[in-house]
Order: C-alpha cells, then sequence, then structure tokens
C-alpha cells in the first residue's frame, strides 16, 4: 500500500511538472513581459538591460525551473489586468465557483443515486424508460442553452429571478463572501445551478444505472437470492456498495467536465468565478492570468484524482499490484 | 448494384428497418444534413453575400409572431446583422458538421494509430502513451479544447484565429478528443493480438506495420464505429462550446454555437429567436446522432462504454 501510495504521488507530481512546462511555454510564446512593463517610449537599448536584468535572456530551462520555484512560493506572476499577483486574483474568484459547484454536487448526489438505481432495477417500467429518455435528451443540450432558455423564461419573461451576477453577498471570513446566507444571494444561485445540474446529473444518472444492471448480473447477487435473502438488503446493501466504487472513480474523472461546464455557465450567467475570470483573461490576452488558472485547475485535478485514486487502492487491493495500469 | 443487395441483405439494415426510433433518428438526421451542405440551393439567401444584407433589417421576428415589423421575406426572422435566420441557420449546421466530422477524422486516425502501436509493441512505450491518454482524459475533452484555443487565440491573435477558425478548431477538436480511440483500439488489440491468424502472420515472416494495419485493425473496427457516432455529436457539441464561449467561428461565418451566442447578446431585448432556432436545430442534430450511435452500440454490443 505504502509502494503504491508513494507511486501515485511520484505520478502526480510528474502531471504537475508537464503542467508546469505546458505554462510556462504559453507564458513564453504569448506576450512580451518587457513590453508589458515599459510601454512604447522606452529606447531599444534600455529595453535590452531590461531584459537581461528580468533574466528573460536566460535559457529556457533555467527560466522555467525560476517559474517553478516561483509557483512553489505561490507566485504565478501579475496579473496584467488586475494589477495583482494572480494567485490573488483567483483565490478571490473561488468562492463563487465552489459555491455554485458544491450546490450542484449535492443536488447530483442526492438525485442520481436514486434514479439510476431505480432504472436499473425496473428497466422496463415507464419511469425508468421517461429518466433514461429524459437523461438523453439532457446530455444532447448543451448547458449554456439550457441556462439561455431559463434566463429567457424566468428572468426576462415571467421576471421571477435575477439572470446575472451574485446578488447581495456576506462575508463568512476573510476573502471568502458568500451568497449562501441572503434570499438574493440564494436567488442569483437557483438559475446557474439549475443549468449546471442539467448537463451533469443525466451523466450520472445513465453511469450509476449501467454499474448497477452490470452488477445485479454478478455471481454474488444471484447467490444472495439463492440464499432467500430479502430482495431489498441484496440490491441496497449488497450490490449498491460494489455500483458505488467505479461511480467515485468515473466521479473523479468527471471532474474535469464539470470545471469545463462550470466555465460555461458563469460566462452565461456573469458569475463572478474563475469560469468567467478565465474567458476574460483569454479577451483581454492575459497570460499570466490563464497560466495561473492552467496551473490552478490542474493542481486541483492532480490532486482530486490522487486522492481517489488512492482511496480506491485502499478499497479495492487488486488495484494496488502492478497489474493494474 | 451487388454493393447495395450487400447493405440490404445485412442483418444490420434488418435490424434497423425493425427499429422505429433508429429509423427516425436517422430520417432526421439525412434530411438535416442534406438541408444543411444543399444550403446554396435551399437557403432563400445568402449570408455570406455582402450585397444582400441590409443592417436595417436586423433583429426582424418571426413571420408567425404577427409584429409590426415581421418581414414575409424572413420566415424565421433575422440575425443581429440582417441575415435570414433560416438560411444563416443552414450555412452554420454546414459549418458544425464539417467541423464535428473532420475533428472525427482526425481524431480517429491520432487514436487509431496510438491505439494500435500501443496494443501490439506493449512495454514501456505502451504504459508511457495509455497514461498519457488517462491523463489527459481526466482533464476533460472540453477542458482541453479550451486551453489549446485559447492559447492558440493568444499564439495567432484574434485576427488570425478567426480566419483560419475552421481548421483551428478541426485541430483543436481532433486533438482534444485522441484518447477515446487510442483507449478503445488498444484494448481490442489486446484481445486480438494473442489470436491464431496474427501468430500466423508472423510466422511466415510478414513486417510488423503489415500485420498491425492489415490484420488486426480492420478486426477493431467494430468498437471503433460505435463510438464514432458519439464522437461526432461530441464534437459538434464542443464546437458549438467554444464558439459560445467566443474562441469558435467568427460572427462573419457563424456555426450553429455561434449564432447561438450572438442570439443570447439580445436575449435581454426579448430577441428570442435568434438563439432558439439554431438552439433547437443544434440539440436536434446532436440528439438525433446520438440515437443512432446508442441504436448502433446495444446492435453491435461491445461493451464498450459505461457512460
Amino acid at each position: 500500500m505504502f509502494a503504491f501510495i508513494i507511486r501515485r504521488i511520484t505520478q502526480a507530481i510528474f502531471v504537475m511538472l508537464v503542467i508546469s512546462v505546458i505554462g510556462f511555454a504559453i507564458k513564453q510564446s504569448v506576450g512580451d513581459p518587457v513590453r508589458e512593463i515599459t510601454g512604447i517610449s522606452v529606447s531599444v537599448a534600455e529595453r535590452d538591460a531590461l531584459r537581461d536584468k528580468l533574466g528573460l535572456n536566460d535559457p529556457f530551462p533555467v527560466q522555467w525551473f525560476r517559474f517553478v520555484k516561483g509557483a512553489l512560493h505561490g507566485d504565478l506572476g501579475n496579473s496584467f489586468k488586475y494589477k495583482r499577483p494572480a494567485v490573488q486574483v483567483i483565490l478571490s474568484k473561488a468562492p463563487a465557483t465552489l459555491e455554485l459547484v458544491l450546490t450542484t454536487s449535492i443536488l447530483v448526489v442526492l438525485l442520481s443515486i436514486p434514479i439510476g438505481i431505480y432504472a436499473a432495477i425496473h428497466s422496463k417500467s415507464w419511469w425508468a424508460r421517461l429518466a433514461m429518455g429524459g437523461s438523453i435528451i439532457g446530455v444532447s443540450i448543451p448547458v449554456f442553452l439550457t441556462a439561455i432558455l431559463l434566463i429567457y423564461v424566468f428572468a426576462v419573461w415571467l421576471q421571477w429571478l435575477p439572470s446575472f451576477g451574485r446578488g447581495e453577498l456576506v462575508e463568512i471570513f476573510p476573502g471568502w463572501k458568500s451568497g449562501f446566507f441572503t434570499w438574493s444571494g440564494l436567488a442569483h444561485l437557483f438559475l446557474p445551478t439549475i443549468s449546471l445540474t442539467s448537463i451533469m446529473l443525466p451523466l450520472f444518472i445513465r453511469l450509476i444505472r449501467a454499474e448497477m444492471t452490470e452488477t445485479l448480473q454478478t455471481e454474488y447477487v444471484k447467490y444472495a437470492r439463492a440464499r432467500g435473502l430479502k430482495e431489498n438488503r441484496i440490491l441496497y446493501v449488497h450490490a449498491f456498495k460494489n455500483t458505488l466504487l467505479p461511480v467515485i472513480t468515473v466521479g473523479g474523472v468527471q471532474l474535469g467536465t464539470l470545471i469545463a461546464f462550470t466555465i460555461l455557465t458563469e460566462t452565461v450567467f456573469q458569475w463572478g468565478g474563475m469560469g468567467s475570470m478565465f474567458i476574460k483573461a483569454v479577451e483581454d490576452a492575459d497570460t499570466s492570468l490563464m497560466v495561473a488558472y492552467l496551473v490552478f485547475v490542474g493542481l486541483i485535478f492532480v490532486v482530486v484524482n490522487t486522492v481517489v485514486d488512492v482511496i480506491y487502492g485502499y478499497v479495492n487491493p487488486m488495484i494496488r499490484t502492478g497489474g493494474g495500469k | 448494384m451487388r454493393f447495395f443487395k450487400k447493405i440490404t441483405g445485412s442483418n444490420l439494415f434488418y435490424n434497423f428497418l425493425r427499429d422505429p426510433m433508429a429509423i427516425g433518428s436517422a430520417t432526421v438526421l439525412l434530411f438535416l444534413i442534406v438541408a444543411s451542405f444543399g444550403a446554396p440551393l435551399f437557403a432563400p439567401h445568402n449570408p455570406y453575400d455582402q450585397t444582400t444584407i441590409d443592417i436595417m433589417d436586423a433583429e426582424l421576428p418571426p413571420i408567425w409572431t404577427g409584429a409590426a415589423d415581421a418581414d414575409s421575406r424572413f420566415l424565421l426572422g433575422t440575425d443581429p446583422q440582417g441575415r435570414g435566420m433560416l438560411s444563416t441557420m443552414l450555412y452554420g449546421m454546414r459549418v458544425s458538421v464539417l467541423i464535428g466530422v473532420g475533428a472525427v477524422v482526425l481524431q480517429s486516425l491520432i487514436g487509431i494509430i496510438i491505439g494500435l502501436i500501443a496494443g501490439y509493441k506493449g512495454g514501456r512505450l505502451e504504459a508511457l502513451l495509455m497514461r498519457l491518454a488517462d491523463v489527459q482524459l481526466s482533464f476533460s475533452t472540453y477542458m482541453v479544447a479550451i486551453f489549446i484555443s485559447a492559447v492558440f487565440q493568444g499564439i495567432f491573435g484574434m485576427g488570425v484565429y478567426s480566419d483560419y477558425a475552421l481548421g483551428l478548431l478541426i485541430l483543436v477538436i481532433g486533438f482534444a478528443e485522441w484518447p477515446q480511440y487510442a483507449r478503445t483500439v488498444r484494448a481490442s488489440v489486446m484481445a486480438e493480438k494473442n489470436k491464431e491468424y496474427v501468430e500466423a502472420a508472423r510466422v511466415i515472416g510478414l513486417p510488423q506495420w503489415r500485420i498491425m494495419f492489415r490484420h488486426i485493425l480492420p478486426n477493431t473496427m467494430t468498437p471503433v464505429l460505435v463510438i464514432s457516432t458519439v464522437q461526432v455529436a461530441n464534437a459538434i457539441m464542443s464546437e458549438a462550446a467554444l464558439s459560445f464561449i467566443g474562441l469558435g467561428m467568427p460572427p462573419s461565418q457563424p456555426s450553429l454555437g455561434s449564432l447561438i451566442k450572438s442570439g443570447f447578446d439580445y436575449i435581454a431585448s426579448g430577441s428570442w429567436w435568434i438563439s432558439l432556432f439554431p438552439g433547437i436545430a443544434l440539440v436536434v442534430l446532436i440528439l438525433s446522432i446520438n440515437l443512432l450511435g446508442d441504436w448502433l452500440r446495444d446492435y453491435l454490443n461491445p461493451k464498450l462504454y459505461k457512460d
């Protein structure tokens, strides 16, 4: 087990190094830091002197090493637009995204598990067919389209709910402004959460149904039936336990999808989170902020996936040994 | 003629005729494709022809709404630039389908070659390639596509990017989704490579590439075919998403995604039709491809994906 954890962590570090190379390469190829600092009225000689002083003439690996060293100290450069360290900008936007993701995840977990299990057990019933049909339609409707539709119906037409921004916020502790504690904040949270859920929920319903169907066909479930155990016990204790494992792993992988959809949802609702910040950074060619976001999101991915892998290895011993590549 | 007979006599075709869902979605898909690729013939206007566009026609509502400014020339109304929605949508769908299919061709090429080599050669190379695929996949294709196009836009600048948007998008989406193919192909190659016919080919001394591409590859085509349908739908979705956040097709050459985006800017003023019609077209397109893909998967049932 120890060796397994070490191996996973080494891999995670390697992936982070690759991300840092990519991020650094982007920084190198887009934009010229000297021009950003000096403007146009500075002579070529002065620029070259500055370039030397900033170490921009050093070989690529040396500069990359400096970049990684800075990143480890939480320094990913300054945002060109906000005139602040990029990491600070990201951290100030993170609570908005986290709150949106949190409410969505709660909804998805609460709804997908019962619906998925029901659809697997009663696969021929009309409700199950409705759920599966609904989920294939849900997967086929892009998240921004759902969002636009919701905005049109609830904000433009009925005028019940607000369509952009986060509403009134309360600072629950330094740096974390939450919309959970005011009516206006909750009202603003409503439409974005529904949009994001509409795309994530079908993915999980389909996944849980598929896993559960597969588990129900295994020998040990048949054996449990043959032993005359109560059907509910077989379904919810024996079968469901083994359904959850793959769902957790795939759930870890879906984190990337979730973040991508968060970018789209935040853009539509002008939600002041990391996603809309990233799109603005791209529009403004704010390279440092873009790269910082890449590294930050990469870090979240790598940490979550490594933790999921380790938990999985802990629960399922087959993965730990060398064969499980 | 013999080819035609071969198709109509096959099990696949028999099964197809007995599944109303499959026939329905195939008909809808065929209709959409013919309508979009025949756009120069069917569309009442040409949205690329600057001389026929009048900015005074901008944002006219569809004719059946009975609004005072509805114009009988524009059945579904007009977009913010005064182009007829119907014509622009048909041309836009052509762009979307082109990018979707183009991206799938590219990603299947990359994925099949990598998957074949990894599965056949094994060892270190396989571990490296598959690890790479896993890592890229864990970032999700959307995320990778958004990042690459953001970087491209940064490197080339907005102007150049929109000039070559079609090709670049195919490149971006194709590159973002290759791991799906690589994994699928590798899994089938692993199952195939120890069978007798491969052994036999090896014994008579055929070169490795010939065994890989002429002997093993044809036997891995079934799962590839199945994921291809779903991948086309995914690629069209990715394109729409990229265009919506402004990293895709420019407004002058709109795809369905960029049309939805241009409509979104006017939604607060109540111009719902600019977003709604391309949106419906996009959903129907994706849904019909997905349903057809589902049918194909159920028919061939190679236990591939558990999505």
